[in-house]
């Protein structure tokens, strides 16, 4: 029923997941921060997606339909966050935005 | 009943320390020193009815029953170590309670007078009855460590009340001297207290006695426990090498000195050993210590007594002396002798002291007798109890001091560990006693004024105008107008006048009843030297009186006239400048302990503090700061840089799991 | 090799080239659009292992809701002015990240060809889940039986998110009138 092998697309997911990562860590336009999670998830996702195939087994779905829900929730707040950032700032650039300084 | 004795005063401590606690929260206003020296006095005279009414029981019973015992609670309780607070009230004891709450009770009823100008008379009362309850705890212990919880609360007391005027930065130190200098033969007494608990497995007074007749000691660890305790009692009871504190400790209150610097405190090194007496008796080599250390501080202090020109300084080394009468008499077994003398003793000296507090107060702080004479017309009362005090030390018949010092030479003379060297030295110090009390007696009392005398202005001059603080101007500027003490502190010294000239009548020669009282619990009276003739007592006695007799001669022909005295002092000056530097013990004692001491505090100060603690210290706090920088950079706000330090942990953690599997 | 896996295999190329794109773009607005294909490509492949409900959630939720968000921001924070296109982190932090991230990317590679991924087969083999009317049906049916509690809860979460959310971005009229 899988036309690939298992792992190879979870592979493909890592593959993903690490773009994202490096996106968070290497970009500091807080935006392309925030997609770059978005891009994360969304690796996590299809390797839940991929196990729930593989394994004849439905509930790794419903776990992605959740995080799906969360990451809605996520983006909205973290978009509001920019904003008011962006607001008080001036600036979407990560090295400006050092407020948690020890 | 027994409990009460200790606990009344505790209890009068209780009430006037919370008195003057509360009174300071409030602002400390003064209040009359009657109110507070009132409560002071019941509850150390009703401690002293408590006292009379057992010792008459104990004196209606049969000799065996005439030991009272209390436990009050279980004090201690570790393993082998048990010990009950128990109180013991014996023959012994019973003694020393007596003069303890007896003279206690009239110096305490002398201190209302006394400190009636004093800012803070509750403190003073609370810290004298709180002396009184250690001291009795002390003499009424029925074991070591109880004896030992008294001995530690008196050398406290001593040490609050002699800096009692602790603005003063002399009295303050003389107040850590005594302490500092107690605390070095308190350890002696610690470490005999251990090591007879290690040997007898026991500290109670009762068992040791009869341990000590059962189980065979070797003479060398009797020897060593003995010493050690006398260790303690040479700090407590002033003698050589440890007599240093006791004189600098006439800077507390004359009444202080009275109580406790002569008639109580300093004595229980002699009670002490005659507690211990069947021990001590045990170790022929600590009684030859103890009678050696005892007769040679008598004749050093009484050499030092000489030339002192402070009334309390010349009656403080009369004291280390007569102190050093009573170990000579411990020394040479005759521990009854040395009891004796700590009664006859507690009644003249308190009386000296109280009549020598009596003048400083009527002379307004005065304390040289350089500066005095003459008092006799001014203050008659004074005077006359004074001259008692004089004749009972000085040994004159048929006063009580004459008795149990003659007692004390006829002992050190015929006893089996006496000998004819040791009876001269406590004769030469009967002398020499005679001599400069005779002294301290012309200087005070007779010849002319040398001071300019005042006549008061007007009847209230006495109740407000000789504070503490301007007896000095008053005397600069219109001369002293001394005044006789009022009743209130005479009444005492009457009393103890009457007591210092009858209380020979306990202890007379051949009937003496403190002997045959004492006797149960004391070791038995030494066997004398073969060859001591019965008749020598009598000729010995003569001898005793003749020194004495001599030796006021001596001083009324020096110091009847004051040029004499004073070509006498120019033609020996050496020797007069070294005694009035007592001997340099001082000095001797600063440049050998505590220049060292402080030389070597100094360098470790400047080498090892500075250079080599300091260092680590600061090193190590230079150390977390610069760490604390290090990690400061970490936490630069940056969440990228959290991340990414997040993912280097995952790549460790992958790492370490790589590791595992692959090993 | 089936048209499934042929239609995999485009998806896959397609989405990692556009993640690049969208990691690598300066300017965020290329990014984003970059990103809705990439979601695209995600669906795609939801579907082609059978979770249609999960696709059409990517499709509805991600490149609808999400990327239309995103994009409504970018626009706000106007994406031409020069604070939104700028330079990346510092050359260490960037070398060291990537090469953590392919160091990970490599021994996650090497895990998924060595491991044994499959200790037993599941309840809801292909036919069975046929035989009960397809995926969405299943899934349907387990979110209002099983998972009703997770799902109501959820629903909180979500309210909670748009009062935070529009908490957080609403003018501060007080600050306003100060400056």
């Amino acid at each position: 029923m899988i036309p690939v092998p298992v792992p190879v697309i979870l592979s493909f997911c890592a593959a993903i997941f690490f773009i994202g990562l490096a996106g968070v860590l290497i970009r500091r336009n807080i935006l392309v921060v925030i997609m770059s999670i978005e891009l994360m998830l969304n690796a996590v996702n299809l390797t839940l997606v991929t196990f729930s195939a593989a394994l004849d087994h439905p509930h790794g779905q419903m776990a992605v339909f959740f995080i799906i829900v969360v990451a809605a929730v996520e983006s909205a707040v973290g978009l509001g966050l920019v904003i008011a950032l962006f607001r008080t700032m001036r600036t979407v650039d990560t090295d400006q935005i050092q407020l948690l300084k020890g | 009943m027994l409990a009460l004795i200790p606990l009344l005063p505790l209890i009068g401590f209780l009430i006037n320390g919370s008195w003057y606690a509360l009174g300071q929260a409030r602002g400390g206003k003064a209040v009359p020193a009657t109110a507070a020296g009132g409560i002071a006095t019941a509850t150390i005279g009703a401690s002293f009815v408590c006292a009379l009414m057992l010792f008459l029981q104990l004196l209606g019973s049969e000799e065996e029953a005439r030991t009272l015992e209390v436990t009050l609670f279980h004090w201690i309780s570790a393993g082998a170590l048990q010990i009950p607070f128990t109180l013991r009230f014996d023959q012994l004891s019973s003694l020393f309670c007596l003069v303890i709450t007896g003279v206690g009770s009239l110096i305490h009823i002398f201190s209302i007078g006394y400190m009636g100008h004093d800012e803070s008379p509750q403190k003073f009362f609370a810290y004298l009855n709180l002396f009184c309850a250690f001291m009795l705890v002390l003499v009424l212990g029925g074991s070591l460590p109880v004896l030992f919880l008294g001995w530690e609360g008196v050398g406290l007391c001593s040490y609050l009340l002699i800096s009692y005027w602790y603005t003063d930065p002399d009295k303050a130190s003389a107040g850590k001297k005594a302490f500092i200098v107690n605390r070095i033969g308190d350890l002696g007494f610690l470490l005999g207290m251990f090591l007879i608990f290690t040997t007898f497995g026991s500290l109670d007074f009762t068992a040791l006695k009869q341990l000590v007749l059962t189980m065979p000691v070797s003479g060398g660890i009797m020897t060593t426990i003995c010493l050690l305790l006398f260790v303690g009692c040479t700090g407590k009871s002033a003698q050589i090498p440890l007599f240093v504190w006791l004189p600098d400790a006439m800077a507390g209150p004359t009444p202080v000195s009275a109580l406790i610097h002569a008639a109580t405190m300093v004595t229980s090194g002699i009670y002490l050993v005659s507690r211990l007496s069947f021990m001590f008796a045990l170790s022929p080599d600590a009684l030859c210590v103890v009678a050696t250390i005892g007769a040679a501080t008598a004749l050093f202090a009484a050499t030092i007594a000489i030339a002192q020109n402070d009334i309390k300084k010349v009656l403080a080394y009369s004291t280390v002396s007569q102190l050093g009468y009573m170990f000579l008499a411990c020394g040479v077994g005759a521990y009854a002798s040395g009891v004796f003398h700590v009664i006859t003793h507690a009644f003249f000296k308190a009386l000296l002291f109280m009549g020598a507090g009596s003048v400083i107060h009527g002379m307004h702080e005065e304390q040289d007798i350089q500066k005095m004479g003459g008092l006799r017309r001014l203050m008659p009362q004074t005077f006359l109890v004074f001259a008692v005090g004089w004749l009972a030390i000085a040994g004159i018949p048929p006063l009580s001091g004459f008795v149990s010092k003659d007692e004390i030479l006829w002992m050190a003379f015929a006893s089996e560990h006496g000998s004819v060297a040791l009876w001269v030295v406590g004769a030469l110090t009967a002398a020499l006693t005679a001599f400069y009390m005779s002294r301290l007696f012309i200087l005070t009392f007779l010849g002319t004024p040398r001071f300019k005398v005042a006549e008061p202005q007007d009847k209230g001059h006495h109740d407000h105008g000789h504070g503490h603080d301007h007896g000095h101007g008053d005397a600069a500027h219109h001369g002293v107008a001394v005044h006789e003490s009022p009743a209130v502190m005479v009444l005492p010294l009457a009393v103890l006048a009457v007591l210092s000239a009858v209380a020979g009548a306990i202890g007379i020669p051949h009937m003496s009843w403190l002997e045959h009282w004492l006797h149960p619990v004391l070791a038995h009276a030494p066997a004398l030297r073969p060859e001591v003739h019965h008749e020598t007592e009598w000729v010995l006695m003569g001898v005793s009186v003749g020194i004495a007799i001599v030796g006021i001669a001596l001083a009324f022909v020096i110091y009847g006239n004051l040029k004499t005295a004073e070509r006498f002092k120019t033609q020996w000056a050496s020797l007069a400048k070294i005694l009035s530097n007592k001997w340099y013990v001082d000095e001797f004692y600063d440049a050998l302990i505590v220049k060292p001491l402080n030389a070597l505090a100094t360098i470790l100060w400047k080498f090892f503090d500075v250079k080599v603690i300091d260092r680590i210290v600061l090193s190590l706090g230079d150390a977390s700061n610069q760490s604390g920088a290090l990690a400061r950079s970490l936490q630069n706000g940056s969440t990228q840089l959290y991340a990414f330090l997040m993912l280097a942990g995952f790549l460790s953690i992958v790492g370490y799991s790589l590791y595992g599997i692959f090993h | 090799m089936s048209p499934e896996a042929i239609f995999f295999y485009l998806f896959a190329v397609m989405a990692v080239a556009f993640s690049l794109v969208t990691v690598l773009k300066r300017n965020p607005a290329v990014g984003a659009f970059s990103l809705v294909l990439v979601f695209f490509s995600f669906a795609g492949i939801y579907a082609i292992l059978g979770a249609h409900l999960v696709a059409a959630l990517q499709v509805v939720v991600y490149a609808g809701a999400i990327m239309v968000l995103l994009i409504f921001v970018i626009m706000l924070l106007n994406a031409d002015s020069p604070s939104l296109d700028m330079d990346r982190t510092h050359w260490t932090l960037r070398a060291l990240s990537l090469a953590g991230c392919a160091t990970l990317f490599a021994f996650f590679v090497w895990a998924f060809q060595n491991g044994s991924l499959f200790p037993q087969p599941g309840q809801f083999p292909p036919q069975r889940v046929a035989e009960l009317g397809g995926s969405t049906k299943l899934i349907s049916y387990l979110m209002f039986t099983e998972y009703l509690y997770p799902f109501e809860v959820t629903s909180a979460l979500i309210l909670a998110g748009i009062v935070g959310s529009v908490t957080l971005a609403k003018r501060q009229k007080v600050k306003r009138g100060k400056a």
